[in-house]
């Protein structure tokens, strides 16, 4: 069969699957004693095992599997959940998560997982060998798993009047050939019907590699009395235990059906209930509705055709203006109205929930959390806020970054929170919520806050400003210099306050998606970062500029003002042209000069200019005019002009035209 | 048939080349070009092609070959080569042939001012010599060569 095709969706549904296992062996961690969360474990852990074997990836389905007998033990009572069950659990989704991004990568999904094996065979041996009594048990009696096909053949064949039993067959102690007693007992049921499954599997029983025990399920029309008789002629066979399999037992342990029979189009599950309401609260929020995967290129291409139809619209529009017909006029209007609702949807089409980044949080704290010796509960508040693709895909790294300096810097040692009177366990919250043409992401954590007078010790020591200067600043501002890029030292930072560390670089990350980042904090009692996000980047409102004859889109996140200025006010400091803007010194920049646009320099009485910012610097663009404010959609340069200098992307006009997007933080350094 | 490949015929200067027919996605008139400050000399800008913006690149320039105004004829061949598309500026398109492998010979040094290295191999049929590029390396951006970056401002 031809797998490519499937690829995308393996990979796509394998995250999907390890993400739930993830979030639940979490919740699992709080509440151990939860058995229906152990069953989602377990649902999502067997069908990843049976995508990957039909997918070839043998690697990825023995490991699995091996997990998939641990949750299964665990299900059981046979095994209790501690934290050594966590911890290997939590190895074994490692592996399946580097597994996964290998194959995603193109790779063969091939990885040295026998460690890990072994420690879960152990686990799941440890137990057994205490309770023996329960293993065989298992062995013979309880009832098998099956998986969605298997069910399907049971239930059918009931409806047609066969009866479907498991066998549990005893072989003698001192039996010499069991492969041969195996085949026999085979040949018998094959007379009279069928075998779906076995236990352990075929080609184990023909090595001999089992006990004395195996079970067997089978379809027949015979009755359950005829068909053990039968299989205890076959000599040296000890006992045969036959029981009914009833159709409604199926059901119960098959709850995984949906996942498995719609594997494109699906229903969102709604979530079982857990006992942690919050934690609930936070992982599974998600409303139900039916959804379709769609690939996000298709989404691109469908922007970019209906972008056409847009730009085609404005010539409508014109001609049916200069026209000046009522008919053209009305169905002109009707098709704006029209294209800007579908204009709308293309666009929420590519929001998505903050859940998607925000899930791998958890995990992320857990193993902080330990290595550091450190006590921290992560709530997770608005995980169903959503926002672009574009915007999701850019974000993780520096919450990542954030979350870690929290947990790092912020929290502080059991010991010291409770001498301090505090909760031992600190608490970290990730929020996100939207407001206005904005998407709010708000880390906070509990802990011992920043330390306002070693920051600025630290300024003044890096040269980033003069002890007069830091004298006069507020908190706020004092703050805002753990963002200067001179403070990013990890190691010096992390001893004195704590905070700092490469926040610059979380800082330009955001910037660059045309946020902004603000911190606040009280010392003793914890920090906030504050992210501000705009919902999407594909649309941008721009000042649309006039260079000679070339049009610019500015940004209108970095613009201060526009102004225009007397030639008399141009000062001139260090050969470098400056304007006073509003009692600061201000640089000015030729655009002409910088872009060296072709056509005569001419100088006019009066000088259009853009003042931008970068973060606190400032610069005042010199243009020759403003076209005006715009909404536009923005494009990627593509894969050949990677690194253009100062021009972030392009945009494509109303009459058709590509106009180029100006990238200020390049411009001001 | 396995020794055929088709090939779409361009002109530059006095010159006949070809690209395999698969690498090109279509073949458009001359358009207003939004130029791209301080990239190659060879890097004329971008347009709008059917809503994706598309770089263009002047293979007279590209090749060294000296400039010249466009005419009726000049054409831009948009190709793709991985994940890199671009258009070409060339003098003339107008020509697909199957091209027998087996004519296809090693490039001498310097074909037409064209340095081997953009070269696959030359073609001889009849009395026309087809050059045959070697896309990868032509749209190759380490090769972009971008101007050195002017101290912005402080």
């Amino acid at each position: 069969m031809e797998m490519t095709q499937y690829l995308d969706i393996f990979i796509e549904e394998s995250k999907e699957h390890l993400q739930s296992i993830n979030q639940q062996a979490l919740l699992l961690e709080k509440s151990p004693g939860e058995l229906s969360i152990v069953n989602e474990i377990f649902r999502s852990a067997h069908t990843l095992k049976g995508m990957s074997a039909t997918m070839g990836y043998e690697d990825l389905a023995n490991l699995t599997h091996c997990m998939e007998n641990v949750l299964d033990a665990i299900r059981n009572n046979k095994l209790e959940v501690s934290s050594s069950v966590l911890d290997v659990l939590f190895a074994s989704l490692d592996h399946l998560e580097a597994m996964v991004v290998e194959i995603s990568e193109g790779g063969s999904g091939k990885r040295d997982v026998t460690d890990t094996v072994k420690e879960l065979e152990a686990l799941e041996k440890g137990e057994i060998s205490q309770t023996i009594q329960a293993e065989s048990k298992n062995a013979a009696g309880s009832l098998q798993d099956y998986d969605q096909y298997e069910k399907q053949i049971i239930i059918q064949s009931k409806e047609q009047g066969f009866h479907a039993y498991e066998l549990s067959i005893s072989l003698r102690e001192d039996c010499i050939l069991k492969a041969a007693r195996v085949y026999m007992v085979f040949e018998v049921i094959e007379q009279i019907g069928e075998i779906i499954k076995t236990l352990p599997a075929v080609d184990m029983l023909e090595t001999e590699q089992f006990g004395t025990h195996f079970t067997l399920s089978i379809l027949t029309k015979e009755s359950a009395e005829n068909v053990k008789e039968r299989i205890l002629k076959v000599s040296e066979i000890d006992a045969v235990e036959v029981i009914d399999i009833k159709a409604d037992q199926l059901n119960i342990s098959s709850n995984s059906e949906n996942e498995e029979n719609n594997k494109l189009v699906h229903q969102e599950v709604s979530p079982q209930p857990v006992k942690n309401g919050e934690a609930q609260q936070a992982s599974n929020t998600s409303s139900s509705g039916k959804t379709i995967r769609v690939n996000i290129e298709r989404l691109d291409q469908l922007m970019n055709l209906f972008e056409e139809l847009v730009i085609d619209r404005g010539r409508l529009e014109e001609i049916s203006k200069s026209l000046k017909s009522l008919e053209l006029n009305e169905t002109v209007e009707r098709m704006s109205r029209v294209s800007g609702d579908l204009q709308n949807i293309i666009l929420t089409m590519r929001m998505v929930p903050v859940e998607q980044v925000f899930n791998r949080f958890p995990r992320m704290i857990r193993g902080l959390a330990k290595d550091l010796g450190k006590k921290v509960n992560l709530e997770i508040v608005g995980a169903e806020t959503e926002l672009d693709r574009t915007v999701i895909d850019e974000i993780g790294d520096p919450l990542v970054h954030l979350l870690r300096n929290s947990i790092d810097h912020g929290i502080e040692n059991p010991e010291v929170r409770s001498s301090k009177g505090k909760n031992e366990t600190g608490t970290i919250y990730l929020r996100a919520f939207h407001s206005g043409n904005h998407v709010f992401i708000e880390i906070q954590d509990d802990g011992a806050g920043i330390n306002k007078q070693k920051v600025l010790s630290k300024a003044i020591e890096n040269g980033i400003l003069t002890k007069e200067i830091s004298e006069n600043l507020t908190d706020k501002q004092c703050f805002e210099l753990l963002f200067a890029s001179g403070f990013s030292t990890a190691d010096v930072v992390s001893d004195i306050s704590g905070r700092g560390v490469g926040l610059d670089v979380v800082k330009n990350k955001i910037e660059s998606l045309g946020g902004s980042i603000a911190v606040d904090s009280t010392e003793g009692s914890g920090t906030i970062f504050s992210i501000q996000l705009p919902l999407t980047l594909s649309i941008m409102s721009v000042m649309l500029v006039e260079i000679s004859r070339e049009k610019y889109a500015i940004p209108l996140s970095s613009i201060i003002e526009t102004a225009i200025i007397r030639q008399e006010e141009i000062l001139s400091a260090h050969n470098q042209k400056v304007i006073d803007f509003r009692g600061k010194v201000v640089p000015l920049v030729n655009m002409k000069d910088i872009f060296e646009v072709p056509g005569s320099t001419e100088s006019n009485l009066h000088v259009p200019v853009v003042v931008v910012r970068k973060g606190d610097k400032m610069a005042a663009l010199v243009v020759d005019s403003f076209i005006g404010q715009q909404e536009i959609v923005l494009k990627s340069l593509g894969q050949y002009l990677t690194s253009v200098f100062a021009i972030s992307g392009a945009t494509i006009l109303g009459d058709g035209q590509v106009a180029l997007i100006l990238d200020c933080n390049a411009l001001i350094k | 048939m396995m020794n055929e490949e088709k090939v779409i015929i361009f002109q530059l200067k006095d010159e006949e080349y070809a690209v395999p027919v698969q690498h090109v996605k279509s073949i458009e008139r001359m358009q207003p070009i939004t130029r791209i400050p301080r990239t190659a000399s060879f890097v004329k800008g971008v347009i709008n092609l059917r809503g994706v913006v598309t770089p263009i690149i002047d293979l007279r320039s590209r090749f060294e070959i000296e400039e010249v105004s466009h005419t009726d004829t000049t054409r831009i061949i948009i190709v793709s080569v991985g994940t890199i598309e671009a258009g070409l500026i060339v003098d003339a398109a107008n020509d697909v042939i199957d091209l027998d492998k087996e004519s296809i010979e090693p490039p001498p040094e310097v074909v037409g001012g064209v340095d081997a290295e953009y070269i696959r191999g030359v073609a001889k049929i009849e009395k026309r010599l087809l050059i045959l590029l070697d896309l990868v390396k032509v749209l190759n951006p380490e090769k972009l060569d971008v101007q050195p970056v002017k101290e912005s401002i402080q």
